[in-house]
């Protein structure tokens, strides 16, 4: 028995080590997948986590100045002023009605400060997630 | 002919259930025709299937725009290749794609079995049309491939389709998922013996013995998927970057990590009669996580923002998912005294326990991709919140585990089976331990402060420099002995034993791929917009953009900037990276300017016009080393072909037996 205590003792220390390096991670890194709503909803606690918001880009309220992107999120008819600060360049997706992703903290002035942005463009003819089982009725959309 | 496609895969799914309960009931009463016609059944299975991808595939390449799945990813435009390639481009014909596989695989098992384990053959076709079934039934009732393009009731085309999308269309990527999708698939054969062994509660190994082969291959395909994608990842993508933990990404990795401690740990049964219990649990866990990596990338279950039960896929994974883990457990349970160990472990420093930590740590980080890849799931189960996890986390996490399972494989295979004396020890490692340790200082002493890339640097050189000696050491007494020179010696070793040399090659191919990994932490990166005549200085180089050019063809419209690339004034090259916009889509992609080299690679993305519309966004990055991955890969891959030879001494056995055979035929006319 005594031998298996070496593995025994061998093996706890690899697995302490990770799950301590597992769970010092997760605090350092993770991100809040919030809705709009749920942000609003989140108080001070909105100011204090990183975030991940999701929704469509408002028509027209793509801004450029100095470096930095300005625009509006929207989903559900609520609304988001995003300002991307990042040095990326903004995928191409990303356009006015385009489903976008902002990684981001909320800052104090009611303005979300991306440093990163995802985004996609729904495609001609795709359907929406969850309504795969329905033939696309025709006449098919041709706008995006 | 949409209606024949629909029906020939609606057939194949009786014929698989038919399979399914023919053999395994034909094996419970003994009936031997039950048992056959069931094995026919797979043989129809694989033709069914067959006809209706054949169709699907027939209606990408003409262009048959009824089909909503042609006109979702095909289109006039397309090359060829593209056109063959969105057959697995899109959700529902990936998913057939999967079947059409399982069911080639099913035949050719039946086939090349119809002689062999007769006893266990019908449980083996019993599991492999269970898992055929559960496709099937996603073919035809969840996601099917043959949805016609209707307008108030009659079936309509639409005039041109959108096209594949324009990131899958790359040759790399166009045969990343065949390659991904061999090796998933191809890991319900071993699952599907081991299961079929427990049923039966065979004695010995015959399923480890039949199914190493497969199992190679299998993890051969799923080693080149797993490279294919982060050379697509790099070339195409334009984020600089090979590896992102990205959920798709990850969920490739999954069963590697798993199907690699698998490869391992079946030696132990091979050689000691140990790990009984832990190999049924090793390869049931990479069949599931070959399923559950189909349901990752099929379902859009980690990546959406959205809550998880969307779309009906995702329940059906779960649902087979979970009746797959019990019946498994379920086996594995009663029949535990089947798997009685043979052996102990010994020492700390054997054979043995290097294999112990090797299935450990693999596992580990299994579990712990998994966990990062899952995270979102489980923390929105637990506290509602959804939470994910960044690159960050991984890297914090699995470079640690990466550098632990190089240094094994440096040092496993030269432990001894049972125990190793100190002596042997000294013997082994004395001067690849002090080559290290001096490779080391003069790193440090050039300036180089990363610890992780110390250290791995270090290991690498210590790895690199046992597999080297052993090679050197087998091969000088073959060549002593036989009076050959030193390289035809090493190969003649190197045949001899071609599962332990070949794996040999393979560890050698892992730790050319870390020293590339390891160039990551020097990278260099920078962002610029600039128009003609605007110069980046980027370590040791200068970048200069001399030309802006657009244009467009049918397929897509594009941006293209000439950029010069000069060192220390010394003009070398230039690159021209390009930004495309594909219509049909309307998606753009990259098509980075790359120049690779043994040292380091300059890297340029067209990130996109400026706001103003006159400069372009130049993203340049030099990335060291990543050669070496790319290399490293080719290494694995031939250290893997290397061990699917036969064994010299085996070769010679089974050349007698052919004669044998010869004869025997040879004396009929008489």
């Amino acid at each position: 028995m005594k031998k298996y205590g070496k593995f025994a003792a061998l093996i706890a220390v690899v697995i302490a080590a990770l799950v301590w390096l597992a769970s010092t991670g997760v605090s350092e890194t993770k991100t809040y997948y919030k809705t709009i709503a749920e942000v609003g909803q989140m108080g001070d606690r909105a100011y204090a986590e990183r975030l991940r918001v999701a929704g469509d880009v408002a028509s027209g309220s793509i801004q450029r100045a100095n470096g930095q992107v300005n625009f509006t999120l929207t989903q559900d008819k609520r609304e988001l002023k995003v300002a991307y600060t990042g040095s990326d360049p903004l995928p191409d997706t990303f356009r006015d009605g385009a489903q976008a992703l902002a990684d981001g903290r909320m800052g104090h002035d009611g303005v979300f400060h991306a440093s990163k942005i995802q985004a996609k463009c729904a495609s001609k003819y795709e359907a929406k997630p969850g309504q795969l089982r329905a033939a696309p009725a025709l006449p098919v959309n041709k706008t995006t | 002919m949409e209606n024949v496609a629909s029906l020939a895969v609606l057939l194949a799914f009786c014929a698989a259930l038919y399979a399914l309960f023919a053999s395994v009931i034909g094996r419970i009463q003994r009936k031997p025709f039950l048992i056959v016609s069931g094995e026919r059944a797979v043989y129809c299975v694989w033709a069914l299937i067959s006809i209706g991808s054949g169709i699907l595939v027939y209606g990408l390449v003409t262009g048959d725009f009824r089909f909503s799945y042609v006109a979702q990813h095909s289109n006039r435009s397309m090359p060829l290749l593209y056109k063959f390639a969105a057959w697995w481009g899109g959700q529902e014909g990936s998913l057939l794609f999967w079947s059409w596989l399982l069911s080639t695989y099913s035949a050719v098992v039946v086939f090349t079995n119809r002689r062999k384990h007769r006893d266990m053959m019908p449980y083996v076709v019993g599991v492999l049309m269970f898992v055929q079934t559960f496709f099937l039934v996603l073919n035809n009732f969840v996601v099917g491939p043959f949805k016609m393009l209707s307008m108030e009731g009659s079936i309509t085309a639409v005039p041109d389709g959108n096209g594949l999308n324009p990131l899958l269309q790359y040759p790399a990527m166009a045969i990343h998922p065949p390659m991904l999708y061999l090796g998933y698939v191809g890991f319900a054969v071993p699952f599907a013996f081991a299961i079929a062994s427990l049923i039966t509660r065979q004695p010995g190994e015959a399923w480890i013995h039949t199914t190493r082969r497969w199992t190679l291959i299998t993890w051969l395909f799923q080693s080149t998927g797993v490279m294919l994608g982060m050379a697509w990842a790099y070339h195409v993508l334009g984020w600089g970057g090979y590896w992102g933990w990205d959920p798709v990404e990850n969920a490739s990795l999954l069963p590697w990590l798993s199907g690699t401690a698998f490869l391992h740990s079946v030696m132990m049964q091979e050689k000691k009669g140990m790990m009984k219990v832990w190999n049924i649990v090793l390869i049931s866990t990479t069949f599931l996580l070959c399923i559950l990596g189909t349901s990752l990338t099929r379902t859009g279950l980690v990546q959406s923002v959205h809550a998880f039960a969307q779309g009906p896929l995702g329940k059906y994974f779960t649902s087979f998912l979970a009746i797959c883990i019990a019946g498994i457990a379920f086996l594995i349970l009663d029949r535990l005294q089947y798997l009685k160990s043979e052996a102990q472990l010994e020492s700390v420093i054997s054979r043995e326990s290097s294999f112990l930590f090797n299935n450990l740590i693999l596992l580990a980080s299994c579990f712990a991709v998994l966990w990062g890849t899952l995270f979102p799931v489980i923390s929105e189960a637990v506290s509602g919140e959804k939470i994910s996890l960044d690159q960050v986390w991984f890297n914090k996490l699995m470079i640690p585990i990466g550098l632990f399972l190089l240094i094994l494989t440096g040092v496993g295979p030269l432990f001894a089976w049972r125990r190793t004396s100190l002596e042997s020890l000294r013997r082994n490692f004395q001067w690849p331990g002090i080559a290290s340790v001096v490779l080391v200082g003069v790193l440090l002493a050039a300036g180089i402060r990363n610890f992780y890339a110390l250290i791995s640097f270090g290991f690498c050189l210590f790895v690199a420099l046992t597999v080297l000696m052993e090679f050197y050491k087998g091969g000088r007494a073959i060549a002593a002995k036989n009076n050959m020179n030193l390289l035809r010696a090493t190969v003649e070793l190197t045949h001899r034993n071609t599962r332990r040399y070949g794996g040999y090659l393979v560890h050698m191919g892992i730790v050319l791929m870390f020293v590339g990994f390891t160039g990551a932490a020097f990278k260099l990166a920078d962002v610029k917009e600039m128009n003609v005549g605007d110069t980046l200085k980027m370590g040791h180089y200068d970048l200069k953009v001399v030309d802006l050019k657009e244009g467009e063809n049918d397929n897509y419209s594009w941006h293209r900037a000439t950029v010069l690339v000069s060192r220390h004034g010394d003009v070398l090259y230039t690159l021209e990276p390009e930004k495309r916009f594909y219509k049909a889509s309307r998606q753009g992609t990259s098509e980075v300017g790359v120049r690779p080299g043994l040292l380091e690679d300059v890297y340029l993305n067209f990130g996109g016009m400026s706001d103003d519309g006159v400069r372009a966004v130049i993203q340049a990055y030099v990335f060291p080393l990543v050669s070496w991955i790319w290399i490293g890969g080719l290494v694995l891959i031939g250290g893997t072909l290397v061990c699917l030879v036969p064994s010299k001494i085996k070769m010679q056995y089974a050349r007698t037996e052919v004669v044998g055979i010869t004869r025997k035929y040879a004396e009929v006319p008489k």
